[in-house]
């Protein structure tokens, strides 16, 4: 009797309390992130945000959660059930399935995959088709308008964003996050030289990082940062929401726990564009400190706890920035959106990764 | 061109998201409830955040404002003047007179007649501050109280008549009687001059 050895008990629990872990991340993150949100929001404008729910409103958003897990799921008499009820369900589950394939620290990824990286594409795509399904499904005007808004926004931005992650593919060789990861490190096998000259191999840190190894990078990583941003849906590129509009878009008519995965997926996508910004800019899991001499910052601060501790940190960073931004630029028309697309963007990452091309063959 | 744009678009952006970081990282300090005379009334709203969490701060207002409306009705000469000069005739007044001065106000008017009812509706008062003009002896004022909540719309018309219904009947009959007497004297007066002329 054959049996693979690799397929046993064990190897489901462990994939099974994988994504659990992961789940409850996300989760968590959201709430913390909501309560961030508002909290940045609010000392944005000089107000206070949240103060009275908890010590300065920190259960905020367990409150919130609460509140919407015992409303009411209603479905619009002329909705289209099916999709309607799908809808949010496939939208939460395409950016879930994203974290598959992000590593976390060195050996700590939950599915290393040669493809990892263009999974991630394709996943985070079918998250453009379930929000056309809770806009059509809805029957409602401000729904359809706003999906439609969605879809054609994330679909055009992914072209820009596509060729910077191309322009870093270019330069890591490889489509697998875990082995780009190993790369910008001192747990890297191959030779490392910041900005093609000097060899850092062994110093690592901050001067490891793709974005140091190859400095058009920075520009592609710019470039990858703004479409995220037009992707997750965030303003200023948030016109599927557009509030004063289309009342909230594609989300209009939903209520309660469907409403509430939604919004779970928006910040859970906003994790997951600014992890895979720092898997392949920032280092991913590798410390910013250089081994200097006797001072081996790199070697202590290298690690699994380490690299968690590292890729949240850095991740974290983004999604304040995407905050930041968020809460400071005012909303793109969709004629300037499509022109920064089209115009500026595009091009730009095109050059990217003709440089890269250059870089590799001659630089590297 | 396109390069001028997208660098003009990114110096810009830029200019922006410093604002907001300065107003992000300078909220640390909370706003001083000050009176809107202080000098620093509005320079205040530069720095910090800006709120004024109501119920645990209030700025200060004068004893006198323009809210809701007082009556000290030892002081009132029930002249209905208030009443007639509201706009919305929210004041609702009473009068009985008296067989006597009742008495004086603390400003020397003497009194002459009883207030029976004086309801001042506060529902519908618009707090134009009229009555409290025409007022002879200064008894009715708007005081620095605005915020009350009341459970029933009837409560929010305030009684400042201290009267009970069995004064005000005792007080009615006592006029009624003054007048009743009054009449037969004048008519026992006129009996005795046409007495007197035939």
């Amino acid at each position: 009797m054959h049996r693979n050895s690799k397929f046993t008990l064990s190897f489901y629990i462990i994939h099974i309390l994988v994504a659990i872990g992961l789940f409850a991340f996300i989760a968590m993150f959201t709430l913390f992130a909501v309560y961030a949100e508002r909290k940045v929001s609010a000392f944005i404008q000089d107000r206070l945000g949240p103060t009275e729910t908890g010590k300065f409103g920190s259960l905020q958003t367990l409150a919130d959660i609460v509140k919407l897990l015992q409303k009411e799921l209603i479905t619009p008499a002329a909705a289209d059930k099916w999709l309607f009820m799908l809808a949010p369900i496939i939208i939460f589950v395409a950016v879930y399935m994203g974290f598959a394939a992000l590593p976390w620290g060195p050996g700590l990824v939950p599915s290393q995959t040669n493809i990892g990286l263009y999974y991630i594409f394709a996943i985070i795509s079918i998250e453009t088709l379930g929000i056309l399904m809770a806009g059509w499904g809805s029957n409602n005007k401000f729904s359809i308008l706003g999906a439609m808004r969605s879809a054609a926004q994330i679909i055009s931005y992914e072209i820009p964003a596509g060729f910077a992650l191309i322009s870093a593919v270019m330069i890591t060789q490889t489509l697998d996050l875990q082995a780009a990861a190993v790369q910008q490190g001192i747990l890297s096998v191959e030779k490392v030289k910041f900005l093609g000259a000097w060899d850092v191999t062994h110093i690592g840190g901050l001067l490891s990082w793709n974005i140091f190894r190859a400095p058009h990078l920075i520009v592609a990583f710019v470039i990858y940062f703004i479409a995220s941003l037009a992707e997750s849906n965030r303003a200023p590129f948030d016109i599927p929401e557009a509030e004063s509009e289309l009342v909230s878009g594609f989300h209009t008519e939903y209520t309660g726990l469907r409403f509430a995965f939604v919004f779970l997926a928006e910040y859970s996508m906003m994790f997951l564009v600014s992890m895979l910004a720092v898997i392949l800019f920032l280092g991913a899991w590798n410390t910013p400190f250089p081994n200097m001499g006797v001072v081996k910052l790199a070697d202590w601060t290298t690690g699994a706890a380490w690299g968690i501790a590292w890729t949240i940190i850095k991740t974290l960073g983004l999604v304040g920035v995407q905050m930041w931004i968020r809460w400071t630029l005012p909303r793109l028309r969709i004629d300037q959106l499509m022109n920064l697309c089209w115009k500026v963007l595009t091009p730009l990452a095109f050059a990217c990764m003709i440089i890269s091309g250059i870089w590799r063959l001659w630089v590297m | 061109m396109i390069v001028n744009k997208t660098y003009n678009a990114l110096a810009t952006a830029w200019k922006g998201l410093a604002l907001t970081l300065r107003h992000l990282f300078g909220s640390t300090k909370k706003r001083e409830v000050a009176p809107i005379k202080s000098a620093n009334y509005f320079k205040e709203l530069e720095k910090g955040t800006n709120t004024i969490q109501y119920p645990k701060q209030e700025i200060p207002i004068p004893e006198v404002g323009r809210y809701q409306l007082d009556v000290e009705i030892d002081d009132c000469i029930v002249c209905d003047l208030c009443a007639k000069a509201c706009p919305v005739d929210c004041i609702r007044i009473e009068s009985i007179k008296a067989t006597e001065a009742i008495g004086q106000t603390s400003d020397g008017s003497t009194k002459r007649l009883y207030a029976a009812q004086f309801d001042i509706d506060m529902a519908k008062c618009m707090y134009c501050g009229l009555c409290t003009v025409v007022c002879p002896t200064e008894c009715i004022t708007m005081t620095n109280q605005y915020d009350r909540t009341v459970r029933h719309l009837d409560e929010l018309t305030y009684k400042f008549s201290v009267m009970t219904p069995d004064e005000i009947d005792e007080k009615k009959v006592a006029f009624e009687k003054q007048q009743a007497e009054k009449l037969a004297a004048k008519q026992a007066a006129l009996q005795a001059k046409q007495g007197g002329a035939s």
